[in-house]
């Protein structure tokens, strides 16, 4: 099975460009909140409509404005996980679950064996008489998973599924719905804005910035070589910098950033679009004065601040060689707590001082607009 | 003592609430889903009758529904029917005041309807009938209710459209608003206080209808977030 979507929309204050092609597969979207991922979702399920474009499974079509076809939701079968879940706050448990069946099973007796099933894979059995607003918001979770599944959806969409919940509870809820995924036969589309669920719950995924999707790639390749720099911060990269080929030595590998006043070896040739460099903050490493000399792309800096986090250490520093009137001429370097003592416990650091710090050639992402 | 006016007034009040009820809904409904500047106009059009004195909405009523208007004509050419100055006259003119009442309060609760359950509806083969009656309108009731309470008990009290559309005939076209102020004018005090009180006796009983069944859904809300909290079975606990 797989599902093509290529469509465009106006949404007032930016224009939603989704394409992609998700298979047998959990294809993730990770965007900041309000870039249009929702919307997508309720484009592919057929309750917005796109001004443009087609999105098709397999053989059908569900919608191409070209040859006028729009198939209503109902005809779709696409299970859409809505972010608050929409459950019918007037329905207990079990008559929410037998509305996903009223239009997939006709018979009676065939639909209520279905539900009782279901219910016990989710463990609602005993809660069957209770209506949503009494559940907590895991139950919530499930109950609307559940009432989706019965339905039997061709395409499972999955709304910020955890954003409701917190903590302990958000982990446990992961863990169960890997499980459901993994038994889904179809395409599933996850839409996030938290790059740690995406990373651990999809084989591959696109970024979305202000409505204007990447081509999707591996997740794997998503964070380790974003490609703009949006999609380098919604990834959590933290350093970023102004940047521009730097012509002077080497054979075309270093790269100016300009808010850092520094001109670092980026290993390989830079490709002309380059417009920003990045650098993840547990990449960058803190040298001792002896081992300096011989390494590419030392820089000295200044320690604005040292912040002790839960399980790391935050060290903000400053390039010396940094414009005074650059606002992101600061660096942030993470470091467990461990090495940080080790090196602090050796040269004595604190705010104020100077230190060294090294960012090889190969942590260095090269960034277009 | 003739009981007529109490009779008649709870017919029409019944009748135009009926009416009200569900005109009340559908415009509520179309016009929620409108664009900004067409609903702007329909809903200054239509809660007018709210706002202008009844007198005033009795005499647009009469330009179309008199003896020698287009509609009041054709009905009575056609079909021998008078529409003004009989007893159903009172329902054309309660229902014209009491509508605004049913349409606004409905459509406050249809605006407030989380939009998302109706997405979820049609996602899961829900037809847009089912999701109207079984999911939209439960979902609003209390919205809807209220609303329905109010158009009633405005069409019961209503005077001054149904004193220009139907006027007063006893045993014909009195109600109880007419008829108390008729007995006032011709001096008959005592009749005027009984009939006074009769009607303070059916407001006070709608009233306390209503708070009832608010207590009732109110203690029902309770009891359901009470016992979820007392005990989770095969839940995360």
């Amino acid at each position: 099975m797989s599902l093509y979507v290529d469509i465009r929309k106006d949404l007032g204050g930016f224009r939603l460009r989704v394409t992609f092609e998700a298979g047998q597969e959990v294809m993730g979207i990770l965007g900041a909140s309000g870039c249009g991922k929702s919307m997508t979702l309720c484009c592919i399920a057929g309750v917005e409509k796109p001004d443009w474009g087609r999105i098709v499974l397999d053989k059908t079509v569900w919608f191409d404005s070209e040859r006028g076809i729009n198939l209503p939701p109902q005809k779709r079968k696409a299970g859409l996980l809505f972010q608050n879940y929409a459950l019918f706050p007037h329905m207990t448990v079990e008559q929410n679950l037998m509305t996903g069946l009223r239009a997939a099973e006709r018979d009676q007796r065939k639909a209520r064996a279905a539900a009782e099933e279901m219910m016990d894979r989710f463990c609602l059995t005993g809660l069957r008489r209770h209506r949503p607003p009494q559940l907590s918001g895991g139950q919530q979770q499930r109950a609307a998973l559940a009432r989706i599944l019965l339905a039997r959806p061709k395409v499972l969409m999955l709304d910020e599924p955890f954003s409701a919940l917190d903590g302990y509870l958000r982990w446990k809820l992961e863990m169960e719905l890997m499980d459901i995924l993994g038994e889904f036969d179809g395409p599933t589309l996850f839409v996030s804005h938290n790059r740690d669920e995406i990373y651990r719950l999809c084989h591959r995924a696109c970024v979305m910035d202000h409505g204007t999707s990447t081509p999707p790639s591996s997740v794997k390749a998503v964070f380790e070589k974003p490609q703009t720099l949006s999609a380098c911060l919604i990834s959590g990269c933290k350093n970023y910098s102004e940047a521009e080929r730097d012509g002077g030595e080497g054979q075309g590998t270093r790269l100016y950033a300009r808010d850092w006043g520094v001109s670092l070896d980026c290993g390989e040739r830079v490709p002309k679009d380059a417009a920003y460099i990045g650098v993840r903050s547990h990449y960058i490493r803190l040298v001792r004065d002896g081992e300096r000399k011989e390494l590419l792309n030392s820089v000295e800096c200044r320690i604005c601040r040292i912040v002790e986090d839960v399980f790391h250490m935050i060290v903000m520093v400053r390039p010396l060689s940094a414009p005074f009137d650059s606002d992101r001429g600061q660096l942030r370097l993470e470091m467990p707590k461990t090495l940080w003592q080790e090196y602090a416990g050796q040269s004595q650091a604190k705010e104020g001082d100077t230190v060294w710090i090294r960012i090889a050639p190969e942590d260095i992402l090269v960034l277009k607009m | 003592m003739d009981w007529y006016p109490l009779w008649n007034s709870l017919r029409i009040a019944l009748i135009s609430g009926v009416i009200v009820f569900f005109t009340g809904i559908a415009a509520a409904y179309y016009i929620s889903r409108l664009n900004r500047v067409v609903k702007g106009i329909l809903d200054v059009i239509l809660t007018l009758p709210l706002v202008l004195p009844p007198t005033v909405v009795g005499y647009f009523l009469l330009l179309f529904l008199g003896n020698r208007r287009p509609l009041g004509m054709w009905f009575f050419e056609h079909l021998g029917v008078r529409l003004v100055m009989t007893w159903y006259s009172g329902v054309f003119a309660a229902a014209a005041v009491a509508f605004p009442l049913m349409y606004r309060t409905a459509r406050g609760a249809f605006e407030s309807f989380d939009e998302t359950l109706a997405f979820a509806g049609q996602t899961l083969g829900l037809s847009g009938t089912y999701i109207f009656w079984r999911i939209r309108m439960p979902a609003c009731r209390q919205g809807i209710l209220a609303g329905a309470v109010l158009a009633f008990a405005r069409a019961l009290g209503e005077y001054g459209a149904t004193s220009m559309l139907a006027g007063y005939t006893p045993g014909r076209t009195a109600t109880i608003s007419t008829t108390v102020y008729q007995l006032w004018r011709t001096d008959q005090g005592d009749l005027a206080f009984r009939w006074v009180m009769v009607n303070m006796a059916i407001s006070a009983a709608v009233l306390l209808a209503v708070n009832l069944l608010e207590q009732k859904s109110r203690d029902k809300r309770r009891e359901r977030t009470g016992s979820g909290e007392l005990s989770l079975p095969g839940g995360e606990g």
